[in-house]
């Protein structure tokens, strides 16, 4: 278990900056997720934090000491530090018992009482040791993967991708076992994702990475609630922005009137809130907006309604549960439930374009 | 290797049955005649031989030089491989390309140049550096792509888990390289049982020039025919081992999303070194032969032992009849093989799948004992075809009948059934269908198929030697009659338009389709087409 200090980490491909003035701290035990989508540079920061490739600028801390800057680079070999690869990256020619001593000093890899321990620990069954990698169901790779990277006790393990080649329903039961595994192992851990249900859902804290910058760093629901522009509202989840104006504790808009914290921007602003935070009702209350439903979009448990705000001809998506939804062109009433972001919005013109 | 079942069904029409066991039939017709000729010999000359201890003493040749060479052939082909795939290597490309050049220098070739630099060079030491240099390609081809095959993150991995550069590579890259080095050696251990030419101008015993010198010292077919099956028995041996290697040892890839590009290790102060290393062997086994070619042309016909010339008329007509024969050979090569590979390709069962390893069976077969059983068969039974220029073709066509089969069967299975019945559905005829969906997709490959065989041909010495029709001269006989009588000089420039044939026809044909559909080792295909019919 350790401490993970990045500073102000620095990296450039050919001239072409790749991360840029990154720094984050992952405190012992606890496990971050780095969600960004492809080019962000989430990949390189781990690679860097692994030691396969050499920082030019900035500093990598563990447990306070010094592994990388841009004249010192400690081999990947000697960092300690427990890697997942995207696919598992299993040994094809071991069994998993041999998979998971590998790292083990040459007299260990013959005692089986820890593979045995570590397959418990991914919940696998013990007869599992003896099979090789190609047997093994791609959920039950990434647990190997998992189990092999936490025997030699890692002080951290980076997780790259570990989940995004399994469909659906292994992704969740994986996902869940990781997140035990890891919590029973007590080890510091950085995932990285493109998934922000993945990102959410098992980040102590999540940091957003977008063009190299580290946009955002905060526990799962305030960077829900509270994105710090826009751009990232829409990509940590789906968000509806439209524009308004906005006193010391309210703001105007075609949603009516709605109240803010104070300390926020005044003036032109954009507001973002989310679908579900739209709330329809047939009888309207003081307050309400009225509305017509352009269409219905059925995904199961919930459904997404397209309403065309009666007051400012202005179109915003609603996600509602199945069982509530509107038909198509009725007459409904909206309101908005809990707190909405607002930034401020300098020039008009350029609104569309958030 | 994707092996889509509902295209491999339906029965094999009769007509295509009967060509392909006809083929399969072909390369048998040898195997029966040898073993024929070795039975007239009798238990009594059978043990005769064997008491003249001629056999151990090849055996003792063979095998010594099959060890040391496999050795050095693994070695110098895995390290070339990887400082190509996995280091900064300055020049990669070039390096790369060089590694595969032997492969298209025929080795007798290769031997004549070094024989007429130093008498001396001959026996064992000369057969090892003649083997090793014209070889070693063929464990670095499959080794070089293993390597890049091969997971960067399994590296990674392992790096994360406290292990050097060295413990990577013994316990990461080798255990996983096994099946394409063995793989590679094995085919390194066949072909130098296979050889004749180069041997026999090294004055180095093995099998093929005692065969060849007891058939020419006019022994009845026995004695040739006894140890043409010692022969055989050795090549089966390495061609069922080299089958189990692949197939037992089929790792593959577990993941299948994209791949990075695997990191290269940086050589640092080695960075100017092993170019070094590089240009020696490109050195060794490029310049060496060629310049030995070409300063013999440069130097008057008595510098050389014996003082003959070559006139350039006689230059001409072997080149001609070179070229003849390959036309000739790879016409009738298609023409046997095709129906083979459409079967295997296309069709199923215990059947089809036997007819094609007893076609691939011809690997095993060595020129020599090819050749030798079609003179004795003709001499005995059908006189007029002795010495005429199809026998001569039908023995090229059944050494080289695996050669083709690879291609000719990797060629159809592009044409699938599926896109030839969306043709079908967008109201084509099966002329139609055939000119503009079938050839189109699998002509490309049927041609490379005849090109490698006509390269082939062209540059085949061991068959045509003994069933040459008199007065027919080759590039590669005249080499061989020349180098024989130490005329170095008169050999000569049949050697550099030989070498320059192959060279020219080797490159376009790899610029055309990609260096590894030129120069996939014939073995690998059996396991291969093997595994898709078992599948």
């Amino acid at each position: 278990m350790a401490k993970l200090d990045i500073a102000i980490l620095q990296k450039a491909y050919a001239g072409r900056p790749v991360l840029h003035d990154v720094s984050l701290i992952v405190e012992a035990g606890t496990l971050v997720a780095i969600l960004g989508g492809s080019g962000s540079g989430k990949t390189t920061l781990l690679r860097l934090i692994a030691g396969f490739e050499r920082v030019d600028g900035g500093e990598i801390r563990i447990d306070g000491a010094l592994v990388a800057a841009a004249t010192l680079h400690k081999p990947a070999e000697r960092r300690g530090i427990g890697y997942m690869a995207q696919e598992g990256a299993l040994f094809p020619h071991l069994c998993v018992a041999d998979n998971i001593t590998f790292g083990l000093p040459r007299a260990a890899r013959r005692c089986r009482d820890r593979v045995a321990e570590m397959l418990e620990m991914v919940e696998l069954p013990a007869d599992y040791a003896g099979r090789a990698p190609h047997q093994l169901s791609g959920g039950e790779q990434q647990r190997v993967a998992l189990a092999r990277a936490l025997a030699p006790n890692p002080k951290l393990v980076l997780l790259d991708e570990p989940f995004s080649a399994l469909d659906a329903g292994l992704r969740a039961d994986t996902r869940e076992t990781v997140a035990a595994a890891l919590r029973a192992a007590g080890t510091t851990a950085i995932l990285v994702t493109h998934d922000q249900e993945e990102a959410l859902s098992m980040g102590v804290q999540v940091g957003v990475l977008r063009d190299g910058q580290l946009v955002q760093l905060a526990a799962p629901a305030a960077l829900y609630r509270r994105p710090a522009d826009a751009a990232l509202a829409r990509f940590v989840g789906e968000a509806v922005l439209t524009r308004g104006v906005a006193e010391s504790d309210a703001v105007q808009c075609a949603f009516g009137r709605l109240s803010l914290p104070p300390g926020g921007p005044t003036g032109s602003v954009n507001i973002m809130v989310r679908p579900e935070q739209i709330k329809l009702t047939a009888a309207p209350a003081s307050g309400d907006v009225a509305a017509v439903v352009k269409a219905v979009t059925f995904y199961g448990h919930d459904a997404t309604v397209r309403l065309a705000l009666k007051n400012s001809a202005e179109e915003v998506t609603a996600r509602i549960f199945s069982h509530v939804a509107p038909q198509s062109g009725a007459e409904v009433w909206l309101r908005i439930e809990g707190e909405v972001m607002v930034y401020p919005a300098p020039r008009p013109s350029t609104d569309a374009a958030v | 290797m994707v092996s889509d079942n509902s295209s491999r069904s339906g029965r094999p029409p009769l007509g295509l049955l009967a060509a392909g066991g006809a083929a399969a039939a072909l390369v048998l017709l040898p195997v029966a005649v040898t073993l024929a000729n070795a039975g007239h010999a009798g238990f009594g000359a059978a043990v005769a031989l064997l008491g003249r201890g001629l056999i151990a003493q090849l055996l003792a040749n063979s095998l010594g030089l099959i060890l040391c060479a496999t050795i050095s052939c693994g070695l110098i082909g895995t390290a070339a491989a990887w400082f190509v795939e996995r280091t900064d290597l300055p020049g990669r490309p070039l390096w790369a390309v060089l590694a595969v050049v032997p492969l298209a220098i025929p080795a007798f070739i290769t031997s004549y140049a070094w024989v007429s630099i130093s008498p001396d060079l001959q026996d064992f030491a000369g057969a090892l550096l003649v083997v090793t240099v014209s070889y070693f390609p063929l464990v670095y081809l499959p080794v070089a792509a293993a390597l890049r095959e091969m997971d960067p993150a399994l590296e990674e991995t392992a790096r994360t888990l406290g292990n050097g550069p060295w413990a990577i590579f013994r316990r990461v890259i080798l255990p996983q390289l096994r099946p394409a080095l063995l793989g590679g050696m094995l085919l390194v251990a066949l072909d130098t049982l296979v050889e004749f030419g180069a041997f026999a101008m090294l004055r180095f015993r093995t099998f093929t020039t005692a065969i060849y010198s007891a058939y020419r010292a006019g022994f009845s077919g026995a004695e040739p025919a006894l140890l043409a099956v010692v022969l055989i028995l050795l090549c089966l041996l390495c061609l069922l081992a080299e089958q189990l290697v692949r197939g037992r040892a089929r790792y593959g890839r577990l993941a299948h999303g994209t791949r990075r590009a695997a990191a290269r290790y940086r050589l640092g102060r080695w960075r100017p070194i092993v170019p070094l290393g590089f240009a020696a062997l490109a050195l060794v086994t490029i310049a060496v032969p060629l310049g030995t070619i070409l300063w013999w042309l440069t130097r008057d016909s008595s510098a050389a032992t014996a003082t003959a010339a070559a006139a350039p008329a006689d230059v001409a007509a072997a080149a001609l009849s070179s070229l003849g024969l390959g036309l000739g050979g790879a016409a009738l090569t298609m023409l046997i093989a095709l129906p083979l590979g459409v079967l295997a390709a296309r069709f199923d069962g215990w059947l089809i799948v036997g007819l094609e390893r007893t076609a691939y069976l011809a690997q095993s077969i060595p020129g020599i004992v090819v050749a030798l059983a079609l003179v004795s068969l003709t001499v005995h039974l059908i006189r007029p075809l002795y010495q005429s220029v199809f026998l001569l073709l039908l023995a090229y066509s059944i050494v080289f009948l695996p050669l083709a089969l690879v291609s000719i069967r990797s060629a159809i299975v592009q044409a699938q059934p599926r896109l030839e019945e969306a043709g079908r559905a967008l109201g084509l005829n099966w002329i139609a269908i055939t000119w503009r969906v079938t050839l189109p997709l699998a002509g490309p490959g049927l041609g490379a198929a005849a090109a490698m065989v006509f390269i082939a041909v062209t540059t085949e010495l061991t068959a045509t030697l003994l069933l040459a029709p008199i007065g027919t001269q080759t590039l590669a006989t005249q080499i061989w009659a020349d180098t024989s009588t130490l005329a170095f000089a008169a050999a000569a420039p049949y050697a550099a338009v030989l070498a320059a044939l192959s060279l020219l026809a080797s490159w376009t044909l790899a610029r055309r389709f990609g260096a590894a559909s030129v120069f996939t080792p014939v073995g690998a295909a059996p396991v291969g087409a093997a595994l898709e019919a078992a599948v």
